[in-house]
């Protein structure tokens, strides 16, 4: 601030000069800045230079906004230091991943290191991907498959987990397997409950009608079974156990399944992911506990 | 001062056989491999509550030597003042004594007052250097990384710490000095709290020493003290103050006034300790012409040697019956339970078996608590219950399945057991099963 001498204000008190800003009758002192404070203040000028240098600094335009920038002495960008990172966790997953995916499954379950591999990738993948309907812990919900189980729709050994994942269940992908459970409805609903409640005999061991039974056989056994134990190659629920996806496991619920029967979709991964996450999630899967 | 320097240097190159796969250094910190080695001590990152217990120990100690003692670590053992005395010695060397340094720094540059001062600086920072590349020796096997070092072939961390510590050396013993007693130190200050009238402090005997005035040779000494106020004690002082004024904060306990002192009593045929070892008790007793005593059983010392005594026994127990296998045992959150097709229920667990040995062990894993359990371990190739490999100095981790029934309490206490197959040791670990919703 360029002042002539005659604008200048001394405080009476201290003999400082004072900005001549006044508040209530409270002038500020105009004391000088310390002079380590400036002497740091110049140094970090003087650094921002060597920075600007060194660092990519200033934005520059190119066309379609302030996209670019300097580049810097040392030719340093975040991206690239990212890359650099993400390709050194590649070069070290090389190995393992290479020996992965020149091996079968087979192989990969005798090979201690090898399955470490799988159920580690598999786990993150899972989470990624998988962990939005069947959870994070893959216990599933109303509608959802429990994978951590042993009761499996469309098989539960690793080739057909790795199928149900790569084609889905119910999908466009012309590989995909599908069944469609019909609808039984408009049949006399005092059917449906001896139906209902045969079925319900399977799992919980309770009575039955022997009309029920004799229906279920008719209508039923093609796919679910003697005794109800499914047939995953149908993708068959099967209902003579204590799991139950769509409806509870109680006599209107059973009923509603017959009527209205639900279907779940499981999507296609393949060309989502690639086969060898395809293959880890298999292997991660049938490790949960309920593979066969 | 050379019994301490002498521990500091030479104790990295101490050797200790753990057999084989193990480090044979005495004391060592592998940060790296994050195992602490002290003679038959081995600890790993988890138990470092021992180390909580030595430092318990180490402070206790302090406070109870404190009060029968005063300062005695300040003054004798501190790395502070060792390295400060250390320095001063150097100095000697290079610049003379106290006198001939004072006109040194006096007069103008010269050559003779470059060189002297150069030398003593470049001495220091010698001595820095080898404080910091004893300190590293600490945390890397001392011969291998001596010889890194002669090659000039050393990681860029040790390189930082070495370079850290000579600086810290050079700036802490060759300027800071008193000064960090005085205004960095908190331990000079809470000791302060750990003395009472009855531990030994440095006194000046003021009933004999007043009144002071300079002595005259063939002059009497009758209707006068015995200080002839040489002020000897004052300058040896490496803390800078007149223990004649009584004891003071910054006082160390060194004792060097206390040999000045003596020095000069024995010139003028005096008996000494004029400033002695004492209590302030004596002192009170003496100028009322009674009996000196020295109390060794009080409260506050007994107190401390009790609390000195319970934990080392406790340490000494922990490391005693330290177990050479740890089992820790987590319960599968989610899900907490997965019911399966024929009316069971499997619980999943993450075990891990710790191997603190230094040879590959294969344990083997069983429950109680459980009726009718079915205990499976996932993974690939030869693994089951009875036949889990733990390499050497290492943690196994398996993912366990327990099967059974849903049970009466839907959360069943269980146990876990682990016993090295060859010498039996059992270690167990308390767990869950969970059957149901509650």
């Amino acid at each position: 601030m360029i002042q002539d001498d005659k604008d200048k204000h001394i405080d009476e008190f201290s003999g400082i000069e004072t900005t001549g800003h006044e508040w209530d009758g409270i002038k500020e002192l105009n004391n000088p800045s310390p002079r380590w404070w400036v002497w740091l203040f110049i140094v970090t000028i003087v650094w921002a230079i060597g920075y600007w240098y060194v660092y990519p600094a200033w934005p520059t335009f190119s066309g379609d906004g302030f996209r670019g920038g300097t580049q810097g002495r040392i030719n340093w960008t975040q991206y690239k230091q990212l890359e650099e990172s993400q390709n050194e966790i590649l070069s070290r997953r090389a190995e393992n991943l290479e020996q992965f995916q020149k091996n079968s499954i087979e192989d990969v379950m005798k090979h201690p290191q090898l399955f470490a591999f799988a159920v580690a990738g598999g786990k993150s993948a899972f989470k990624e991907n998988c962990a939005g309907c069947h959870g994070s812990g893959a216990a599933g919900a109303r509608g959802y498959p429990n994978l951590n189980d042993d009761d499996w729709l469309w098989g539960g050994s690793i080739e057909n987990i790795y199928l149900t994942i790569k084609y889905g269940i119910r999908t466009d992908n012309p590989k995909t397997r599908a069944s469609t459970m019909p609808s039984f409805k408009g049949m006399q609903e005092e059917d449906l409950k001896q139906i209902a409640a045969y079925v319900m005999s399977l799992s919980k061991g309770w009575r039955y009608t022997a009309e029920g039974k004799t229906k279920y056989e008719q209508m039923c056994l093609f796919c679910h079974g003697q005794d109800g134990v499914g047939n995953p190659s149908l993708g068959a629920a099967n209902i003579s156990d204590s799991i139950w996806l769509h409806v509870e496991d109680s006599n209107p619920g059973i009923v509603s399944q017959i009527e209205n029967p639900k279907h779940g979709v499981m999507p296609a991964w393949e060309g989502r992911l690639d086969d060898a996450t395809i293959k880890q999630l298999a292997i991660y899967v049938h490790s949960l506990g309920g593979g066969e | 001062m050379f019994i301490t320097l002498g521990i500091y240097y030479l104790a990295p190159w101490v050797r200790w056989d753990r057999g084989f796969n193990a480090p044979d250094q005495a004391i060592l910190i592998d940060i790296p491999n994050s195992r602490a080695y002290f003679f038959f001590i081995e600890i790993w990152p988890q138990e470092v509550y021992y180390i909580t217990g030595l430092l318990i120990i180490a402070a206790v100690g302090l406070f109870f030597v404190t009060s029968l003692f005063g300062r005695a670590w300040c003054g004798y053992i501190c790395p502070q003042t060792v390295w400060t005395d250390l320095f001063v010695w150097v100095e000697r060397i290079f610049q003379g004594d106290r006198q001939k340094r004072m006109k040194l720094d006096q007069s103008s540059l010269s050559f003779n007052k470059f060189w002297r001062k150069l030398a003593t600086h470049l001495t220091w920072i010698f001595i820095g250097l080898i404080t910091g590349g004893a300190w590293v020796f600490y945390y890397n096997d001392a011969p291998t990384l001596m010889s890194q070092i002669l090659n000039f072939d050393v990681p860029w961390s040790v390189t930082g710490w070495i370079i850290a510590l000579t600086g810290s050396t050079y700036l802490l013993a060759g300027f800071g000095r008193e000064q960090v007693c005085n205004y960095m130190c908190p331990y000079a200050r809470f000791q302060s709290a750990m003395f009472d009238e009855k531990s030994l402090i440095i006194c000046y005997d003021e009933s004999r020493g007043e009144p002071r005035s300079p002595f005259k040779k063939g002059t009497s000494w009758q209707g006068r003290g015995h200080c002839i106020d040489c002020k000897i004690c004052v300058h040896v002082c490496p803390a800078g103050i007149d223990i004649r004024n009584g004891l003071q904060m910054e006082c160390i306990a060194c004792g060097m006034c206390i040999d000045a002192c003596n020095n000069v009593m024995d010139k003028l045929s005096l008996p000494r300790g004029l400033v002695r070892y004492d209590t302030e008790l004596n002192q009170k007793l003496l100028e009322k012409n009674r009996e000196k005593k020295i109390n060794i059983w009080r409260k506050r010392t007994i107190f401390y040697l009790s609390i000195l005594l319970i934990t080392s026994s406790i340490m000494f127990y922990g490391l005693n019956s330290r177990s050479p296998i740890e089992l820790h045992v987590l319960h599968d959150r989610n899900p907490m339970f997965v019911q399966l097709k024929a009316h069971k229920i499997r619980n999943g667990y993450d075990i891990k078996i710790l191997n603190k040995t230094h040879e590959d062990k294969v344990y083997a894993l069983t429950v109680s608590g459980l009726e009718r359990a079915e205990i499976k371990v996932l993974g690939a190739g030869n693994i089951s219950p009875e036949n889990l490999k733990v390499f050497a100095d290492s943690v196994g981790h398996f993912r366990v399945f327990l099967t059974s029934y849903k049970q009466e309490h839907l959360r069943q206490n269980l146990t876990f057991y682990v016993e090295d197959v060859k010498t039996k040791i059992i270690q167990q670990k308390n767990s869950i099963f969970v059957s149901g919703k509650e």
